[in-house]
């Protein structure tokens, strides 16, 4: 049976939701050897703005290339929330970062309220990381991909010198999913 | 003995250009310079844009590229790049130099690649019939500045030195033995070198200006040329309506295709 | 496949993948300007040309960035510059001089909404005219429309091939998506790659002629500073390089800068189709519409409906003929691009048939279902 899964990662410039979504279609395609493909939508601005980044996930050749059912959507901000959460398809998941997001709409779909950007701070000791926390909870909550390939995406693509921050952020992550769920 | 027919592609004689034009002095000129030099025939790449002057190289038996209008620096920019032992000459006009490809001069100067410019300044378009180029002085008439140019002109030279030339010289179609000697000593300077040379137009400058024949521009270029060392000592009042002629400035700065050479053998180093 | 293996298998975006195939096609001189969304090309090769034995310069402006290019390739070095909308506008008076004057070069244009700044960040398919017709005169040109990563790393290369074989500036169409989608990519093995160099001339000095007919049409190269003394101009030439106003040379040398491509345009077309043989409706796109345009050739057949595809890779010398025969038994032809109909129309004079076009101009990429959506329409 052939599959794909639409991931969509939003919120706002600089919040490293691009190289997040590089992160999971590295892992998914090389190290976990399927088909993936991740394209992003943005503005003008390096910082601010909206970004949007999205990531299709499947075993057979992924030709058109954009989300438009939504498998998981991640929201760092109020508006991309409130913009995206309409193409979440039904028994989809919207992970939030409650850091960010107050008003969570509601729909067919499971919501996840985590305040990524806190924990990011107070337990991996950099804001910055909230994306990888984000990575670890989308990797544990949708074992779309697997922990050992995301890993090994998350340790090829960041920083020299940051290893072990972005290890400990992504194994944050993995925790709190292994709560929500 | 010299021999200028060793140069040229004799059979494209006669040339295009007008009686009076000071186009074949400054390419005498030219040929005289690259024989003091000694470079090969093999060595030497001449490159124009558009324009009377940019007619040179078809006359002249070297590697010869006859370009877009204003663009010879930067097609001269990625030949002497790709091939440096190449000996790059590029010859252009105030408007081909100044107007259209002023920024690939600006550029080429601040660069400071190894190419040798020759600017043919006429002061005036003269392929196209005579209109006001960016070198016009106030007040004189062309085609398209038919009640007189009341733009300022530019400095060729001037420009030159502020883009970050590391050699610029100017000298007239009268003062050839001088011009011999400042385009000499641009080709063997390392680093963009530039030579302005004042050139008369009789047919499209001197006439609408009554300025007179080829022979009253070349009294005109003897009776108000200065030498730059003199010049440097007179007042701007003085200096006004003057050619100064001379080298005018001749530093040491680094050139391109020795950094980006350095800068390979760092990359690759590390 | 993983990363362990031998084969190279990389995720990689479309710019990444042009400027690696620029490289082992055998690139050595990259001359641009910063413009999104191409500007990737240029910072990986600001990376990677020093240490490869070749020479990056950014230049003031992208009219010095192809003069650049020409100038490089004059010495016998490959060459390319890679740029998107305002920027090929600009460039669009050396393409024809390197047309004119046979000077192989290769150009990249990203493509983003337009006319004027457009829209920078957002894809569009709307310069495939102006590629064909952007410089003045008739000239000669070849454009390629990969709809892939892996495409555009196979058709960079081919980009190059069709640029040293005949002499021509060869423009490589990618828009925003393709170029900066993050894709895999099993590089191809370097003996597997079929890379082709100009021919040099092995004349004497004395009697070269730059510009001598040959049977291909073609004629044979001599880099600057090798000993053949040669002049090059833009302006109409003889065999012999020099300017020519001679109507009979004039229309001559016309006639060959065409008849070169015209000749060789069945080594030069190729194309891709798909469930192409019993349809009724027909789908021709090319680019990242090729994308949505599998898509719903997948879902109409699932419902029965006869439709397939026609993708060309190469969109200049346009494979009309071939597209015709191909589409001698369908009804009707489905144009879905990013602009208001420009292929459609070629299409249409092609193959003379009902010709329905779906557009978007908004920067957004056609969906499937926007494209299902009118076969359904012309279905009934």
């Amino acid at each position: 049976m052939s599959f794909r899964y639409e991931i969509r990662l939003s919120g706002s410039g600089g919040q490293g939701l691009i190289l997040a979504g590089k992160i999971l279609a590295e892992a998914a395609a090389i190290y976990d050897n399927k088909n993936a493909t991740q394209s992003q939508s943005y503005g003008p601005e390096a910082r601010g703005g909206s970004s949007r980044s999205e990531v299709i996930i499947s075993d057979e050749e992924i030709d058109y290339p954009k989300a438009v059912n939504i498998d998981f959507l991640l929201c760092f901000t109020q508006e991309a929330c409130d913009k995206y959460c309409v193409d979440i398809k039904e028994k989809g998941i919207l992970l939030v970062d409650s850091d960010y997001v107050t008003k969570v709409p509601e729909g067919k779909f499971t919501v996840h309220k985590v305040p990524i950007t806190t924990i990011a701070e107070k337990q991996a000791g950099k804001s910055l990381v909230a994306n990888i926390v984000a990575l670890g909870i989308i990797t544990g909550l949708t074992g779309i991909v697997s922990k050992k390939a995301v890993e090994s995406a998350v340790l090829s693509r960041v920083p020299k010198g940051t290893e072990d921050l972005n290890t400990k952020a992504f194994n944050l992550g993995i925790d709190l999913a292994r709560e929500l769920k | 003995m010299f021999r200028y027919e060793y140069y040229l592609r004799n059979k494209h004689f006669p040339h295009i250009w007008c009686t009076g034009c000071g186009c074949g002095i400054i390419l005498k000129s030219l040929l005289r310079a690259i024989d003091r030099s000694a470079l090969s025939k093999d060595e030497i790449a001449l490159i124009s844009g558009i324009g009377c002057s940019s007619r040179t190289p078809g006359y002249v038996d070297f590697n010869t590229l006859h370009t877009t209008h204003g663009r010879a620096l930067a097609f001269a920019t990625g030949l002497k790049l790709a091939k440096p032992d190449l000996k790059v000459i590029v010859v252009s006009g105030d408007g081909d130099a100044t107007a259209i490809g002023g920024n690939h001069f600006i550029h080429t100067a601040r660069r400071n690649i190894d190419i040798t410019a020759i600017i043919y300044n006429n002061h005036i378009y003269g392929m196209t019939g005579g209109q006001a180029s960016p070198t016009t002085p106030l007040g004189k008439r062309g085609s398209t500045a038919p009640y007189g140019s009341i733009e300022p002109d530019f400095d060729i030279s001037g420009l030159a030195i502020a883009a970050g030339a590391s050699f610029v010289a100017r000298s007239t179609c009268y003062h050839a033995v001088q011009l011999d000697k400042f385009i000499e000593k641009g080709l063997s300077k390392k680093g963009f070198s530039l030579i302005e040379v004042l050139s008369p137009c009789p047919t499209y400058y001197s006439r609408p200006n009554r300025l007179g024949t080829a022979v009253d521009m070349m009294r005109w270029y003897k009776e108000n040329s200065i030498p730059f060392a003199r010049a440097k000592d007179m007042s701007a009042e003085e200096r006004r309506d003057k050619v100064i002629t001379g080298i005018l400035h001749d530093i040491e700065r680094p050139e391109f295709c020795e950094e980006y050479k350095r800068l390979t053998e760092r990359v690759k180093g590390t | 496949m993983t990363s362990s293996n031998n084969t190279d298998t990389r995720l990689m975006t479309g710019n990444e993948a042009c400027a690696e195939a620029a490289l082992v096609a055998g690139m050595r001189f990259f001359a641009g300007y910063p413009i999104t969304p191409s500007s990737e090309i240029a910072e990986v090769l600001a990376r990677k040309l020093p240490s490869s034995g070749g020479v990056f310069i950014q230049m003031e402006d992208e009219i010095g960035s192809i003069a650049a290019i020409i100038g490089a390739s004059l010495a016998g070095v490959k060459a390319m510059t890679a740029t998107s909308g305002p920027g090929f506008s600009l460039m669009q008076e050396n393409i024809g001089y390197a047309a004119m004057t046979e000077v192989p070069v290769v150009i990249v244009n990203v493509q983003r909404g337009g006319p004027s700044t457009g829209l920078p960040t957002l894809p569009s398919q709307s310069d495939v005219m102006q590629a064909r017709w952007g410089t003045h005169g008739d000239h000669p040109v070849i454009a390629v429309v990969p709809s892939t990563v892996y495409e555009t790393f196979v058709w960079t290369i081919k980009a190059f091939n069709f640029s040293e074989q005949y002499r021509v500036p060869v423009i490589v169409l990618l828009d925003e998506i393709i170029a900066h989608i993050n894709e895999k990519i099993t590089i191809p093995a370097h003996d597997e790659l079929a890379i082709i160099d100009r021919t040099l001339s092995s004349q004497p000095p004395e009697s070269y002629l730059p510009y001598k007919n040959t049977p291909s049409g073609v004629p044979l190269f001599a880099g600057f500073g090798t000993g053949y003394r040669y002049h090059v101009t833009g302006l109409c030439h003889d065999e012999t390089g020099f300017p020519s106003s001679n109507a009979r040379i004039v229309e001559e040398l016309y006639l060959r800068l065409n008849r070169k491509i015209d000749q060789h345009r069945n080594d030069i077309i190729e194309y891709q189709t798909l469930d192409l043989d019993d349809a009724e409706i027909c789908i021709v796109a090319y680019g990242s519409s090729a994308r949505s345009a599998q898509r719903a050739v997948r879902i109409a057949r699932q419902d029965g409906i006869k439709v397939g595809l026609f993708k060309p890779f190469v969109l200049w010398p346009f494979p009309g003929e071939e597209l015709a025969e191909l589409t001698r038994k369908a009804k009707t032809i489905i144009v879905p691009e990013m602009n208001l109909g420009q292929i459609a129309h070629e299409v249409s004079c092609a193959t003379r048939k009902d010709v329905v076009s779906v557009n978007r101009v908004d920067g957004t990429l056609i969906t499937p279902q926007e494209i299902v959506k009118r076969i359904y329409d012309v279905q009934v």
